[in-house]
């Protein structure tokens, strides 16, 4: 058992980091929302679901259907990040329009926000299912079968670090990631709509009462926290080369796990959270076995939170100071 | 729990659907007759499985073939005319128990075509059982299906129990390998197969295992330890979409050994999911005959005829629907309308069928059963031969 983990430490490490970058992207969509609005947005995995699509439709736009490499790659790969973050920030900010405003502005308890989110989940998916897929993706009576993602990279070894070799599509996704987090940082604490948005966080009547707009700064955390999820979705289909209408099923919950172990409502909170759930499931799969995947997850989050109910590193964006 | 609820919404939803769809049949067919069964000269045979869902592709086929047996028989203008009426479980037991008790109690079907999956057979069974309402199932393949003492349940393929060792001893003896890593994902057939495989390979080869998420998409830990393992050859017990995942990410991490699966990965899905380049080198074993895959002349005129039909070519279980669906109609055939008639009929059944000799055992099971090899070529799969003496190129 731990000679398993001993022999596999550095390929685990690797995957870990890999699947850990893609559940802290989605899980800052997670966090933002409930750092602002005090919201689980259920609906966000597919607001994630859509970004792959909307990097699908890119693709095939583009009449990309096999490997490409150098300069052109890099022009792909902005591009299909651009289609992704449309559709997905698009889907977001819809959401909080349709499925959000009027309930806030109504003042309803948190319950009829809870419901409306797992209903706007539900409509999406199914509107995949039976008619984006089948009719915008040319696939009839098959909108439930996985959707095969043309192969964008030739996935090849890079270096080693141990035994273990880092292939580049895998050095992407996290780099990719990291990149991300980085300029989400720089938005939240360095421009105008990110203090807007830290504002609202703390308390919004003061900042009301300070002038700054709330309608706007919900609906840019719904964008930025959206966009976030299309990156995450245009990393998946690169790696992953496949997208079904509940991809976001799995992979939303995890993030969401992932967002409560780094501490909600904080965002360097969910990359901790994220890339730690990713190697613990790396892990703790190669001792026991892939079927433990999801034991394994949850009774760390489990523990985590016992000790440190408030997460991993707890201070939320509520309490972050300008 | 959120896609348990989505489904039992699908299932409501369709349940309507159906139900008014057949109102519309009724109304439509019935030649001024009050709707229902009991019009005389008009009987109904269901079919029950996973018309859509991920896994549709292995039991859109035998509907298929079932529907052209059937309405290939309605030509002929018979003295009883058979309705054909399809029932949509996407593979799910929760969803397949109550449309088996619609079919039997409201739309009193006197025989079924199916279930196609070996998990909703198990929930499914006991309810035709009760009504006394045969089935012939074109695709369940677990074993234990056949100790359940059921007295009304039949099926024309071989079980996991004659897979299992068929594709073990295919792995040992054609391709000669020595290691061999088993993966399966979970689900009764796929555990059920792989532990087959796994029994037969005790003794003869070095085996190691573990298991990948149905639902997930990323397989990293299980290529890593298939990667650590260096096997001769891997063996997959599960079906088409995760087989397809799995085995892209095992050519990607650089993992090129044989792979190999049971009739649950038998189409193009598995392709179309790993990518034709990595595909290569991938063998299925199956106890079916694939219509498009074999040189048959009497399979070829099927495979022919399917086609014609529904434009598509004749997948897995496509000839075993309709055989099953032909052993129906050659009761009804002779005389026998009621189901209790039927299910006496098929127990003294014995007749070469477009797949193989269709006779039964008294559990239900093929008197005889064997396992054919396929392997993948291009964006097709072709016919290596029966299991035993089926090679490599």
């Amino acid at each position: 058992m731990f000679n398993d983990l001993v022999s596999q430490f550095w390929p685990s490490t690797i995957d870990g980091l890999a699947l850990g970058s893609i559940y802290a992207l989605i899980a800052l969509g997670y966090t933002m929302v409930y750092g602002v609005l005090r919201l689980i947005n259920f609906a966000h995995s597919e607001v994630f679901m859509i970004g792959t699509f909307g990097a699908l439709l890119t693709l095939n736009i583009l009449g990309v259907t096999g490997p490409v490499s150098g300069l052109t790659f890099v022009g792909v790969l902005f591009l299909i990040a651009a289609g992704a973050m449309i559709a997905s920030g698009g889907t977001a900010v819809l959401l909080e329009l349709v499925a959000y405003r009027r309930l806030r502005k109504k003042g309803a308890s948190r319950l009829a926000f809870l419901i409306s989110a797992i209903g706007a989940s539900l409509f999406l998916q199914e509107l995949f299912a039976l008619v984006v897929i089948p009719e915008g993706f040319d696939r009839p009576q098959a909108g439930r079968i996985q959707v095969p993602v043309p192969a964008l990279m030739e996935k090849e070894p890079l270096f080693s670090i141990g035994d273990a070799v880092v292939r580049n599509d895998k050095l992407l996704v996290f780099v990719g990631a990291i990149v991300m987090m980085i300029v989400l940082d720089l938005i939240v604490n360095r421009t105008r709509i990110g203090r807007g948005i830290r504002a609202t966080a703390q308390n919004p009547e003061s900042a009301v009462l300070m002038g700054v707009n709330i309608d706007r700064v919900v609906l840019m955390t719904f964008l930025i926290g959206g966009a976030m999820a299309g990156i995450a979705a245009a990393l998946y289909v690169v790696e992953f080369e496949n997208t079904q209408f509940f991809v976001g099923f799995l992979l939303g919950i995890k993030a969401f796990t992932a967002a409560v172990m780094g501490g909600i409502g904080n965002l360097r909170g969910a990359l901790v959270g994220g890339l730690a759930l990713g190697l613990i499931e790396a892990y703790g799969t190669s001792m026991l076995g892939s079927e433990w995947q999801h034991v394994i997850a949850f009774s760390i989050l489990v523990l985590v939170l016992m000790f440190r109910p408030t997460g991993i590193l707890g201070e939320s964006l509520q309490q972050a100071r300008a | 729990m959120r896609r348990n609820i989505f489904r039992l919404g699908g299932a409501l939803a369709l349940g309507t659907a159906l139900s008014l769809g057949l109102a519309a049949c009724g109304g439509g067919s019935g030649d001024g007759s009050s709707g229902g069964g009991e019009a005389a000269g008009t009987v109904k045979v269901g079919f029950l499985g996973a018309l859509t869902g991920e896994n549709a592709g292995i039991a859109i086929p035998p509907h298929n073939g079932a529907k052209l047996a059937f309405d290939e028989y309605n030509k002929t203008n018979p003295k009883t005319k058979i309705e054909y009426v399809p029932y949509d479980s996407q593979g799910l037991p929760e969803q397949a128990t109550p449309l088996a008790t619609k079919a039997v109690r409201e739309d009193k079907i006197v025989a079924m075509v199916g279930p196609a999956f070996s998990g909703e057979s198990k929930n499914v069974g006991p309810i035709l059982e009760e009504a006394k309402v045969p089935s012939v199932s074109a695709s369940a393949t677990a074993v234990d299906l056949a100790q359940q003492g059921w007295k009304y349940w039949h099926r024309v393929v071989a079980n996991d129990g004659a897979q299992g060792p068929a594709a073990a001893e295919f792995l040992t003896r054609a391709m000669k390998a020595k290691k061999i890593f088993i993966v399966d994902d979970s689900q009764e057939y796929s555990a059920g197969l792989a532990d087959a495989v796994d029994a037969t390979l005790k003794g003869k080869a070095t085996v190691n295992r573990d298991k990948v998420d149905q639902q997930g998409s990323d397989y990293a830990s299980t290529v890593n330890k298939i990667k650590a393992f260096n096997p001769d050859a891997v063996f997959f017990g599960g079906y088409y979409a995760q087989a397809g995942r799995l085995l892209k990410q095992l050519r990607q991490a650089d993992v090129q050994a044989p792979f190999m699966s049971g009739d649950g990965s038998l189409d193009a899905g598995l392709i179309e999911g790993a990518g034709e380049a990595n595909a290569t080198d991938t063998y299925i074993a199956c106890p079916c005959v694939l219509g498009s895959a074999s040189d048959d002349p009497e399979v070829k005129d099927f495979a022919q005829r399917y086609k014609a039909a529904f434009n598509a070519d004749a997948q897995i279980y496509a000839t075993e629907g309709y055989d099953a669906a032909t052993a129906i109609i050659d009761a009804i055939k002779a005389g026998n309308t009621d189901a209790e008639k039927i299910n006496e009929f098929l127990k003294t059944y014995s007749k070469k069928g477009v797949s193989k000799d269709i006779k039964f055992a008294p559990n239900g099971e093929l008197s005889t059963s064997s396992i054919f090899v396929y392997a993948v070529k291009g964006k097709d799969y072709t016919l290596l031969g029966d299991s035993k003496t089926a090679s490599v190129q």
